[in-house]
């Protein structure tokens, strides 16, 4: 107990208030779990916060009250365990002992003779929702915004009752969505309805009288005018239900990230064991993994996710940026009108689109139109929006429709010539202020600028594909680009909704340059004949989103060819041109078919005769890997090994149990290997020293 | 166009406690009041399809910050209501919500609408009164007004000089009368039934729950003759004979009687006839007078047709200057017989509607009573009545 203080805990308060509710003789005990702060910076519990519940528990039941109800400020509920002390946990024992001690105060509203409610009025998540699942009864606003048990995301286990709760209370197939599925699912949280409907709450109310509706519905229950009924947990699926899911988890993650799997032992537990060995074995889980590298990678890509990408490093001040009111798009064709359609929707202002045909132009608004009506059918755009967006999308052959417009991005095809050309032209047109983004995902920023009368305003602007779901954007500075031109770059991007980072303008910026380092090195291993399949799953242990192969796919072959061609030509010892590549991508087949390799592609590729194992592939390019993020630092592509890891998490999907790639080759040892020296601190993203 | 006018009837009402200002609502915001209120009424009226009401007027005096921006339209958004359902903001200070009643009552009546929300709400804690007032200099300069003709309490000063024979003795004992009548009906279950509980949250105390007014105190005719005279060296108002400083909003269903009983909603009270009159502004209280004689001779009643009065207590004096005025004694039992305002509290634009539901509870107590009114005094000099008949009545009697 003594051990667990964290001297910089923002303490939520749980504040007790006995209530007098209508129809009930004897008052109700109110508890508010408040920090002080507003909503944007949420309720959490650290050690005083228990603390603080634990007494608040004791004074309630000492009142006799007819009821102990726990609601939270406004919007928030309770989001759960404050990460921010996490790295102040150094022994397993004292790992244990926050397992036990958020056990032992929750369990005092499940045990309980008066009855007890979560009144849960806003986001509740993690240990916010276990404490919720200890109440005997619960209630939800339908204007709660965020309901998750996303421990599994960042390398932990919903280890304060959730994975012995959960599945008894709603069955262990929306359990299994909840602990485990959603957190490996972008976190994907639950709406309030959905969360009703699983059963995690009584009753679903409105949110303009939540508390009211909710001490009324309490009454009614504590008075039996109101009966709960739950529906019974079926058991007979049990069992294989979480046989899928482990079937499910090893495909995707080969057995990478520990917590699911410890997740899935838990909640197979659940079906018979009592309650305090389920949460027994929930501490000792619970040690285990807050005292595990995966843990600690995961806390941190959890923060450079919430943070980090909110406060690009290195980016000029705001207040430099200049007004956009008008967007001019080079080009109509898939990237184009992904770019048209993104910036219509998060920004209100005109873009047009220019093109050389009317033919071409015509089927790239045609494809926009087509893509707004599939959004408001799917029901993700609603109509008003849909008809602003069509509103503001134009398009013009006459590259004249630019003149006053003040950020002109393009899209054109991967070709330095085309591309200064392009930007000559408009320079002849739009104002000496407007900025020219290019998209370009590897040409140089600086000679694309190089002929220009005004090259500082130029500046890259690199999405990633699918333009609407990544969010990544690669916000590139030229030699001549000026502050004034980036800080307009960044704003534009916090508009799109978009995480920027500062890049350097290196060949192939950031995130391609590691994926293509690393492509090449499992093309290097085929070429050297190893079968593609066998290459392709060689760095299956790490759990990345996809293999190499279906990234390829992805991507397209000949675009990858074309980036690999830009980086071999900046640097041709370490990126050699695949004579396989370079076939496949000619061949022009796609690279999968059904989620497999395609036979065709197969039949194409040509081997050498030493073939590799993948243990000896994965360890060369887990190598390469290290080598490349270090040349990238030690040339001041980015400030910090952070936005590396900030970039490949963003923009490549890359798991928060490898912490994006530097604490993984941290703590394998590639990294002291290969160059000598670690990317972080120990404790940064690691297990302290 | 030929067209008959319809009668017009008061379904249903509701209000918050009563708060004291700077008290439980300290941190509530009054949209929210009169949103909590709307949606209770709503609820407890399923038969009413929502998209049925036509219209919603509430009042505020000052509106102002969240007692702005066309609160009608903005608590109908906020309480649920669907956004084809129009509102609006309406200001006679305190005959608010009164005005929001009868606004409305005649359009229902000319068939301009079917049912309507009217109500009113008044956070004196969060908007004191005179926020950001801007008096016109030409009011004094050219004597247009008294200068205590802004300052509540100073005229109630003065309906004291005009009637001496309303001594602050009498005024002391009337407010103890109706501190004791609302205390009675506490106990009774009286206001309960009408009353809805509002979550109110204290940064640091958690939240709570609103459940009873906060203002209804135990006191004594020693005690109340030892409150200090705030308006007047050795005057006669104390804060124990007038009412206070309160929060709270209220709300009610009005129908066209025909769109009640075709839609099976109750039918409480049934208009009869209003009228608004002015009076000097020094001599705001007298205005119940002029506008209680308006209404009966609109309505070809006398005051002896009167089986009940609902009168606002903004003060003592004022209150017994209407009693004097039409030969009722101080303690008749058909005047605010739960109390009134001085025990309750007057959330300014808020009371008028507070009267109208009282008066409907009493109706249904006394079938004996066919006509009863509603009446208050009004800042600036005016005062406001509604004569309502009592649709329980039954037989023959007044």
């Amino acid at each position: 107990m003594s051990a667990l203080v964290a001297p910089n805990e923002v303490v939520t308060k749980a504040l007790l208030r006995l209530v007098n509710v209508p129809g009930l003789d004897r008052p109700a005990a109110l508890i508010t779990l408040d920090n002080g702060f507003d909503h944007k910076k949420p309720n959490t519990f650290g050690p005083a916060g228990l603390s603080s519940l634990d007494s608040a528990l004791t004074d309630a039941f000492a009142a006799n009250p007819s009821f102990v109800a726990i609601t939270g400020k406004p919007y928030v509920f309770c989001v759960g365990a404050d990460l921010t002390a996490m790295p102040l946990i150094t022994t397993r024992d004292q790992a244990r002992e926050l397992g036990r001690l958020g056990h032992r105060i929750f369990a005092r509203l499940r045990d309980s003779a008066i009855p007890t409610f979560a009144f849960i009025n806003g986001a509740a998540m993690g240990g916010g929702l276990e404490l919720a699942l200890h109440c005997h009864y619960r209630t939800l606003s339908a204007g709660a915004s965020a309901l998750a048990l996303p421990e599994v995301s960042l390398g932990l286990v919903p280890g304060w009752g959730g994975t012995q709760l959960l599945p008894n209370l709603i069955g262990i197939a929306p359990a299994v969505q909840v602990i485990v599925q959603n957190p490996l699912m972008q976190n994907k949280m639950l709406k309030p309805r959905q969360a009703a409907e699983m059963g995690i709450a009584d009753v679903l109310l409105e949110p303009a009288d939540f508390l009211e509706r909710s001490l009324e519905w309490a009454a009614g229950v504590v008075r039996g005018d109101i009966t709960v009924t739950r529906p019974d947990v079926d058991r007979s699926m049990w069992d294989g239900v979480l046989a899928f899911a482990r079937q499910a988890l090893d495909q995707r993650l080969h057995g990478a990230a520990p917590a699911a799997y410890r997740a899935l032992e838990l909640l197979a537990l659940a079906k018979d064991a009592s309650f305090a060995d389920g949460t027994a074995a929930e501490d000792e889980a619970l040690a285990d993994l807050l005292m595990s590298e995966e843990l600690r990678s995961g806390v941190y890509a959890f923060d450079l996710v919430q943070r980090r990408a909110k406060r690009p490093v290195g980016a000029p001040a705001p207040e430099l940026a200049r007004e956009v009111t008008k967007v001019g798009i080079v080009g109509a064709g898939l990237m184009a009108s992904q770019l048209a359609l993104l910036f219509a929707r998060r920004m209100p202002v005109p873009v047009v689109l220019t093109d050389v045909s009317q033919e071409r132009l015509d089927k790239g608004l045609a494809a926009i139109h087509a893509e707004i009506d599939k959004a408001v059918d799917k029901g993700r755009m609603d109509a008003q929006t849909a008809a602003r967006v069509r509103s503001q999308i134009s398009g013009s052959v006459d590259k004249g429709a630019f003149a006053d417009a003040d950020f002109i991005v393009e899209a054109v095809f991967e070709d330095l010539a085309l591309k200064k050309q392009v930007w000559a032209e408009l320079e002849a047109i739009v104002s000496p202020e407007a900025v020219l983004a290019t998209n370009t995902s590897s040409l140089s920023v600086t000679a694309m600028a190089a002929d220009l009368a005004h090259p500082e305003r130029v500046v890259g602007f690199h999405f990633f594909n699918p333009v609407a779901v990544l969010p990544l954007l690669e916000i590139v500075r030229g030699e001549k680009t000026d502050d004034a031109t980036l800080a307009t770059a960044f704003a534009v991007g916090k508009q799109l909704r978009k995480s920027c980072v500062l890049v350097k303008d290196a060949p192939a910026f950031v995130v391609n340059r590691l994926l293509t380092r690393f492509l090449s090195e499992i093309f290097a291993a085929v070429d050297a004949g190893t079968p593609l399949e066998v290459a392709d799953r060689a760095l299956d242990p790490l759990g990345l989103p996809m293999r190499p192969l279906a990234l390829l796919h992805l991507v397209g072959a000949p675009v990858a060819l074309h980036v690999n061609r830009t980086l071999h030509a900046a640097f041709p010892d370490r990126f050699p041109v695949s004579e396989n590549l370079q076939r496949i991508a000619e061949a022009g087949t796609p690279v999968m078919v059904d989620d497999a390799i395609n036979p065709e592609v197969v039949g194409l590729v040509r081997l050498d005769d030493s073939p590799q194992s993948a243990e000896e592939i994965r360890q060369r390019a887990l190598d390469a890997l290290a080598e490349e993020a270090r040349l990238m630092l030690d040339e001041g592509v980015v400030a910090e090994p952070q936005d590396i890891d900030l970039c490949m998490i963003l923009g490549a999907g890359w798991p928060f149990h490898l912490g994006g790639i530097t604490p993984y080759l941290d703590r394998t040892g590639t990294a002291e290997k290969v160059t000598g020296r670690r990317f972080l601190p120990r404790g940064v993203a690691s297990l302290p020293a | 166009m030929p067209r008959d006018i319809r009668d017009v009837v008061f379904v249903d009402g509701v209000r918050t406690p009563f708060g004291k200002a700077g008290g439980y609502y300290a941190h509530t915001r009054a949209d929210d009041l009169v949103v909590r209120c709307i949606r209770e009424l709503l609820r407890r009226n399923p038969q009413l399809p929502p998209d049925r009401v036509d219209d919603v007027a509430i009042a505020a005096t000052t509106q102002i910050g969240d007692q702005g921006l066309t609160l009608g339209r903005t608590a109908a958004l906020l309480a649920g209501l669907p956004h084809t359902v129009p509102g609006y903001a309406i200001d006679r200070m305190c005959a608010g919500a009164m005005t929001a009643v009868t606004t409305l009552a005649g359009g229902i009546a000319m068939g301009a609408c079917d049912v309507a929300i009217a109500g009113g709400v008044e956070h004196m804690g969060r908007h004191p009164m005179g926020e950001g007032v801007d008096p016109n200099p030409r009011f004094l300069a050219e004597k247009l007004v008294d200068p205590s003709a802004l300052v509540m309490g100073a005229t109630a000063e003065n309906l004291h000089d005009r009637f001496p024979h309303i001594t602050k003795e009498r005024a002391d004992a009337y407010a103890l009368a109706s501190q004791q009548k609302a205390a009675k009906a506490y106990a009774d279950g009286k206001f309960q039934p009408d009353l809805v509980p509002v979550a109110i949250r204290d940064p640091e105390a958690g939240w709570g729950l609103a459940t009873v007014d906060e203002a209804p105190r135990d006191t004594s005719m020693e005690q109340l003759a030892a409150l200090k005279t705030p308006f007047r060296p050795h005057g006669r108002v104390t804060a124990g004979n007038a009412a206070g400083l309160n929060d709270g909003a209220t709300v009610c269903l009005l129908a066209a009687e025909e769109v009640a009983r075709e839609l099976g909603l109750p039918v409480a009270m049934r208009l009869v006839s209003y009228a608004f009159a002015g009076v000097a502004p020094e001599v705001m209280g007298l205005g119940p007078i002029p506008a209680t004689e308006k209404a009966l001779r609109l309505a070809n009643l006398t005051i002896d047709d009167i089986g009940l009065i609902e009168i606002n207590e903004a003060f003592a004096v004022q209150v017994l200057a209407f009693l004097d005025h039409f030969g009722i004694a101080d303690d008749d039992p058909r005047v605010n017989p739960w109390g009134g305002a001085i025990a309750l509290g007057h959330p300014l634009a808020s009371s008028g509607v507070r009267l109208m539901i009282q008066l409907a509870r009493q109706f249904a107590e006394h079938p004996e009573v066919r006509y009863g009114l509603t009446t208050m005094c009004i800042g600036i000099g005016m005062g406001g009545t509604v004569i309502w008949e009592n649709p329980t009545w039954e037989g023959s009697g007044k």
